[in-house]
């Protein structure tokens, strides 16, 4: 069983990740996010791979990812600095980098390097389902690694169950129709969509993301899945506030559910 | 028959192509891959397509010899004169074709892409035609150094939205129009060159065939013979190239050249020549040949034309390089410069800069004096005045 899947095992409903961006606000921030998202009780961290050309991400992540790369960040960077905080994390940690740099950097290598930091769980948005069918399925089977799906309002029910059947950790349910980046409301028809969802009884645990941004919209969409994905209202709050600052974020996000 | 460079069913041509798409995309990608061979194949279409192309676009466009640039060369020089279809370049084949598409798909907002803003001229025209709202997504730097395509496409009723990410060129301007098409399932991306996810790069192929189908005849008639010896074109993504290769790709007797665009030399860091700087990757959900750092970041493409300043190339061309299929050449910006002056001192023609590197290879090469050489000139030189005004001052 991944971490994830154990965690959520435990905890089954308002589980809180936070994603950001590897190197940002600087090259050196990485671990001290993380040390900090941990004792604010997050309960699992998504750290971002920068990339140059994030197709599925708004401003607010190209943003980021574009300071990390000008700090320096690489993928051998990420792993150094993930591996000095192996023994002492305590909270676990997911990979979301887009395909073309574990490409090049080697799928082998990336892998190896991955587990070697103690995470076994890999979002990669832009991975199709039938190449991960013909290739990657094996080879993160290979490694103990699980790979986290999307699913979209536009997914088909059908495309769902194959989702379901090839997950071991948790399905990724995007709220909208949209890159990432925050926003203030729920819709009418995202609830439909979630209610949706929920009526298939998927043996999947389901975390919503895209356009959770506060309080209000992380309670709401709880109450349709097992929990919710922070990323650009946290990459915006960090952006502005610094690293010390993150419990108050956190707080402000789970107020009255604890 | 099983053509080798046609794509699978699942869009590769040998190990390139495929669609790396995030799962917010797939939908709207499934919809154009589900109906487009049916479409494109259909009567009505082909009737309305054909008929488009011949009293809109001005098709057949000329293939005309070339005189004087012939003597200059000692061979035979024919060009295919695709700056003569209206909006001045090939680009138009493909708008007209995939407007009708989208049509058929009950689609009424459509959007594009542009570089040096030709596709984005082209898509506005066509959208103006159809009465159907028509948003271009360009470079900021690309909005500047394009100006007069940009005044064009707001004339024919466009909204051109600047993108302001990343290097702010052609590859961001298609990052941004994938994003909004993300966000906007029900509008129709009329992607501008054999790039993109499958079936784009297919879908456009089928539509700038046209070129080498005319090539084909008017050879015949002019030569006694379809095939030429050597056909050569510019490649940004590729789509002039795809066009004028198209019939001939199986014809292994036709020697294809392809030109990449090598700014201020190959090497010098500032180019855009991906088939000599590229490796293996994937970008805007094609897996293809491109041009990117020791970490797979992607690296900013140069080149004094717009229309070549892209750091991929198409998966159908990738397929052509490591085949040896076709031949892969370079010309820097000085080359296109010198190219673009002699053809239009010779032979009265001034070509748009991205065409003007396809010319720029005739110095380079050996030609037998009976040799059928056929340029595709893709586009015409207006938009490009202020930089070819600028270098005569120099």
């Amino acid at each position: 069983m991944s971490l994830i899947a154990s965690i959520l095992k435990k905890k089954s409903s308002n589980v809180l990740s936070i994603y950001f961006t590897s190197g940002f606000p600087e090259l050196n921030d990485t671990t001290k996010v993380i040390e900090v998202l941990s004792k604010s009780g997050v309960d699992f961290i998504e750290v971002g791979l920068p990339y140059s050309d994030p197709l599925a991400d708004g401003p607010t992540i190209q943003d980021s990812s574009q300071k990390a790369l000008k700090n320096g960040m690489n993928l051998d960077l990420v792993f150094d600095q993930l591996m000095r905080i192996k023994t002492t994390n305590t909270t676990p940690l997911v990979l979301m980098g887009y395909l073309n740099q574990i490409l090049k950097y080697g799928e082998d290598k990336f892998c190896q390097r991955m587990t070697d930091c103690g995470i076994d769980t890999l979002i990669i948005p832009d991975l199709p389902m039938l190449v991960y069918e013909e290739h990657h399925r094996e080879l993160f089977k290979r490694y103990g690694i699980n790979h986290v799906f999307l699913i979209t309002p536009l997914t088909t029910d059908e495309r769902i169950r194959k989702i379901d059947s090839y997950t071991e950790s948790f399905i990724y349910m995007v709220a909208s129709n949209t890159t990432t980046g925050a926003k203030s409301n729920i819709s009418k028809q995202q609830i439909d969509y979630f209610k949706r969802i929920e009526s298939m009884r998927l043996r999947s645990p389901l975390i919503i993301g895209f356009g959770i941004s506060n309080h209000h919209t992380f309670i709401e969409v709880c109450k349709y899945a097992n929990g919710a994905i922070i990323g650009s209202a946290f990459i915006q709050f960090l952006k502005v506030n610094g690293v010390k600052k993150i419990p108050e974020f956190i707080q402000n996000i789970t107020r009255s559910v604890y | 028959m099983k053509s080798t460079f046609q794509p699978d069913k699942n869009g590769y041509f040998g190990q390139y192509g495929g669609a790396y798409i995030p799962e917010l995309l797939y939908p709207n990608v499934k919809e154009i891959e589900d109906h487009y061979i049916q479409i494109i194949a259909s009567k009505a279409f082909q009737q309305e397509y054909k008929s488009l192309l011949k009293d809109y676009v001005g098709r057949p466009s000329p293939l005309y010899y070339a005189k004087r640039l012939s003597g200059k060369y000692g061979t035979h020089i024919y060009l295919k004169r695709e700056d003569l279809n209206h909006t001045g370049a090939h680009k138009i084949n493909n708008t007209i074709g995939q407007i009708l598409i989208a049509k058929k798909l009950g689609k009424t907002q459509i959007i594009a892409e542009t570089g040096a803003g030709q596709h984005g001229v082209a898509t506005a025209t066509v959208c103006a035609l159809m009465g159907l709202d028509c948003t271009v997504f360009m470079g900021e730097k690309d909005i500047i150094r394009q100006a007069p395509n940009v005044a064009r496409m707001k004339m024919l009723g466009a909204k051109v939205v600047p993108a302001t990410s990343g290097s702010k060129t052609l590859k961001d301007a298609t990052n941004e129009a994938i994003r909004y098409w993300i966000q906007h399932p029900h509008t129709f991306y009329l992607i501008g060159s054999v790039v993109g996810p499958h079936p784009h790069p297919d879908m456009v192929a089928r539509l700038q065939a046209v070129i080498s189908e005319e090539m084909k005849w008017q050879l015949l008639e002019k030569t006694g013979k379809e095939n030429p010896d050597t056909i050569i074109a510019c490649v940004g993504g590729g789509s002039n190239a795809v066009g004028a290769f198209y019939h001939y790709m199986e014809e292994k007797d036709v020697e294809l050249i392809a030109v990449e665009a090598a700014g201020k030399g190959v090497y010098s860091g500032k180019s855009a020549a991906t088939s000599q700087l590229g490796e293996v990757g994937i970008i805007h959900g094609s897996k293809t040949i491109l041009m990117q750092d020791d970490y797979g970041q992607i690296v900013e493409p140069y080149s004094i034309s717009a229309g070549l300043d892209y750091p991929g190339v198409g998966p159908l061309h990738a397929f052509l390089y490591d085949t040896k299929r076709a031949k892969f050449m370079n010309a820097t910006d000085e080359e296109a410069l010198q190219a673009a002056y002699e053809l239009t001192r010779i032979e009265g023609i001034i070509p748009a800069l991205e065409t003007a590197h396809a010319l720029a290879v005739l110095p380079k090469l050996i030609f037998d004096k009976d040799q059928v050489v056929v340029i595709n000139l893709s586009g015409r030189g207006d938009k490009d005045l202020e930089t070819y005004i600028k270098h005569l001052k120099e």
